[in-house]
């Protein structure tokens, strides 16, 4: 009896384990890493990054951190801020631990941070430091000698009432000082050398579209009042390249603004003016995820919380709503996005920053109190080379890469273009037309065509002409023909037209 | 059995006719639909045929044209949806104008209606072909010239429609406009009330599908 019953549960149980359906929330891929394709489908892909290590406070013996805010890397050494703890602790590329600063030396005396949320350290060593809750920006040298403090800008205009919280600083190579402050939607206050406050940079351009003008004109005063105000949006974080662009990102939009508005840019570059200046060729400008599967408590857009730009203009942007990472080239194509959320290795919870150290990538998790460190695959590896020999103009060079690529992943769009650039260059427009079209590229495409049609004409330019001449000439010669033949045929003609 | 081939040919004869004068009416407009109407110089089966080329034009240009002008992803392509619309739109074009130009005076009956709107499409595929074959010589650098030619043949369009609901009517061009404009409101509503006759046909449906699930349930 008792057997007969164990039997019916192993039954039930095998039967249920065929017969539930796998539940798939959405049409997402399931891969690591994916691309996405010209018509905005996910194409799953080979990895280009691989997690390798992760690094908790525990590791290095000096106790969990504690509501970590950022990262930073300058030559071989890993800044991590950790807020909560009140300290900065340095550690090398494979996390072994160098050193921890928790003090700096000011006048001579020893003083400590309140959740300092940021660090910057220049070519020559020294650091700057902001102590968002002591509301001021230290400037230390290698030796840890504060050399100067940024505070609150004595002009009443400036900030006004709010504190001045600095949440994030770069420095650019002539010493300027750039900072995001808490509350403060007028862009990043820049500073220059000797510490004054000189403007504000990089300002949301707040545009009204017709529709909303007209609208505005229609309503009464009090309803005018309470429309929401149209007011620039915060930055979310800043990161300097190696040629002092900034690069900057916001997350604070609601997604009718990025479906209807293409002014919302969740990334920028921003020139020394202020002006955005990326690049956005891709099949889509930069905004991370095109596809928002609603799954796991995670709608809506991506919410770019850092980006980080690489030596060779590629930059990575971190999305902390589904803890992914985008990729994207110097033109606004989209390399690969990988990550998700989770607990495993290479997932995040709260992925707060991101770092680059030579092609090794860097991400701070906030909540799981984590730094993980991927590096490049081979396959990651062949597009850093395709997209470098491309920049310099090689593209034959470069299509060998891109074809090393493809036999990895043959769903990668960027190669087919690379190779059809290179086919373009060396003057094989018709496969080069073949690749282009393949991908959709309807403006290489179009180059191409323009140059094997003027190839064609110039070949076949006596037949062109022979034929041009008979479409002129054979009517007028069987009209001549018809009409001394047979007289009143071409009259019924015209009588049957006119009829 | 010669007789029979005779009026056959004779029938084919008139086809032939009645179609060649589309030539004549999109550039003698005016001319051309009154004795389109006033003369019989127009047919049914001409216009049949002028139709069914319009959405054969489409067609064409949507599986010929070259690459980067028209290029469709072919997974979702419903060639039947597409080509749809607008066959049902002529459709409830000709009906709603004939409803309302009834109540207006209009002079024309459906078939004038039909047989005018019909021929109003002649320059949508006397443009439209030709153009499929640009594209295979034109790169999409030069899609300017591509799209004056393709809004050309809209625009001629529209002026043959106004003409025809002048002549057929016996409009003033004020009255024609008028008329053309509530005919497209009108076109909205019986579009609205076809939506909401099969949303309640499918519901009432539903209902006696229910009543009998339920009646059989309650007798066994």
């Amino acid at each position: 009896m008792i057997r007969k019953a164990k039997k019916l549960i192993i039954y039930i149980i095998l039967l249920s384990m065929v017969l539930i359906p796998k539940d798939r929330v959405s049409a997402e891929s399931e891969s690591y890493t994916y691309t996405y394709e010209y018509f905005d489908f996910q194409l799953e892909s080979p990895d280009a990054y691989t997690p390798q290590a992760l690094l908790l406070g525990t590791d290095l013996g000096i106790g969990d951190f504690n509501n970590p805010k950022s990262l930073f890397v300058r030559d071989e050494y890993l800044y991590i801020v950790d807020s909560g703890n009140n300290r900065i602790v340095v550690v090398d590329r494979y996390f072994e631990l160098i050193r921890v600063i928790d003090k700096v030396i000011m006048d001579g005396e020893e003083v400590t941070f309140l959740n300092p949320s940021d660090v910057y350290v220049t070519a020559n060593g020294d650091m700057y430091i902001c102590d968002a809750d002591n509301n001021r920006v230290l400037h230390t040298d290698a030796d840890l000698n504060v050399i100067k403090t940024y505070v609150k800008p004595d002009d009443p205009t400036v900030l006004g009432e709010t504190n001045f919280i600095p949440l994030k600083c770069v420095v650019d190579k002539a010493g300027r000082l750039f900072v995001l402050a808490g509350n403060v939607n007028q862009g990043f206050m820049e500073f220059d050398k000797e510490g004054n406050f000189t403007n504000f940079t990089g300002a949301n351009p707040v545009k009204a579209t017709l529709w909303q003008a007209l609208q505005k004109r229609l309503m009464t005063k009090e309803q005018r009042a309470r429309m929401i105000l149209f007011v620039p949006t915060e930055y979310s974080n800043l990161a300097i390249d190696k040629d002092d662009f900034l690069y900057a990102t916001t997350n604070t939009f609601t997604t009718d603004q990025l479906a209807t508005m293409k002014t919302v840019n969740p990334v920028r570059k921003l020139n020394s003016i202020g002006e955005d200046i990326l690049v956005r060729n891709g099949y889509e400008p930069p905004i991370g995820d095109l596809q928002w599967g609603a799954g796991g408590d995670m709608t809506g857009p991506s919410r770019f919380e850092d980006v980080t730009a690489m030596d060779n203009d590629t930059y990575f942007c971190l999305d902390r709503n589904r803890g992914r990472i985008f990729g994207y080239d110097f033109q606004g194509n989209m390399l690969y996005a990988f990550g998700g959320a989770g607990n495993k290795l290479g997932y995040f919870q709260y992925p707060i920053s991101i770092e680059h150290m030579g092609t090794d990538l860097f991400v701070l998790d906030n909540r799981a109190v984590s730094v993980t460190r991927f590096t490049l695959t081979e396959f990651g590896k062949y597009i850093n080379e395709g997209l470098a020999l491309y920049k310099e103009g090689l593209y034959e060079e470069s299509a060998e890469y891109w074809k090393k690529a493809l036999r990895l992943n043959g769903n990668y769009d960027l190669a087919y273009i690379g190779i059809g650039r290179a086919l373009l260059r060396k003057g094989e427009y018709q496969e080069a037309m073949k690749y282009f079209k393949s991908k959709r590229d309807y403006n290489n495409y179009s180059k191409a065509f323009a140059e094997y049609r003027k190839e064609w004409v110039e070949e076949n330019i006596q037949y062109l002409l022979i034929g041009a001449a008979a479409l002129v000439i054979v009517p007028l010669v069987i009209s001549k023909i018809l009409k001394r033949f047979k007289g009143g045929a071409a009259n019924y003609e015209r009588k049957d037209r006119d009829l | 059995m010669n007789a029979k081939t005779e009026i056959y040919k004779e029938k084919l004869r008139h086809l032939g006719k009645t179609l060649r004068y589309s030539l004549y009416v999109i550039f003698h407009p005016f001319d051309g639909f009154w004795d389109l109407i006033h003369e019989k110089r127009g047919s049914i089966g001409a216009a049949t045929i002028i139709f069914i080329m319009m959405l054969l034009t489409q067609v064409w240009t949507w599986t010929y044209s070259a690459f980067p002008f028209y290029f469709p992803q072919w997974e979702y392509f419903n060639l039947f949806m597409r080509v749809l619309p607008s066959a049902v739109l002529f459709f409830i074009w000709c009906i709603a104008n004939w409803s309302l130009t009834t109540l207006m005076d209009g002079k024309g009956r459906l078939s004038h209606i039909y047989m005018a709107s019909a021929y109003a499409l002649t320059p949508f595929i006397l443009i439209r072909i030709p153009l499929i074959f640009l594209t295979y010589i034109l790169s999409y650098d030069e899609y300017t010239y591509y799209a004056v030619f393709a809004n050309l043949s809209i625009v001629w369009c529209v002026i043959l429609f106004i003409a025809a609901m002048m002549m057929i009517h016996d409009y003033t061009i004020g009255k024609a406009l008028f008329s053309s404009f509530l005919t497209i409101v009108a076109m909205m509503i019986i579009i609205f009330l076809i939506i909401m006759f099969f949303s309640l046909i499918t519901q009432s449906f539903g209902y006696f599908v229910a009543l009998y699930k339920e009646a059989t349930f309650r007798l066994y």
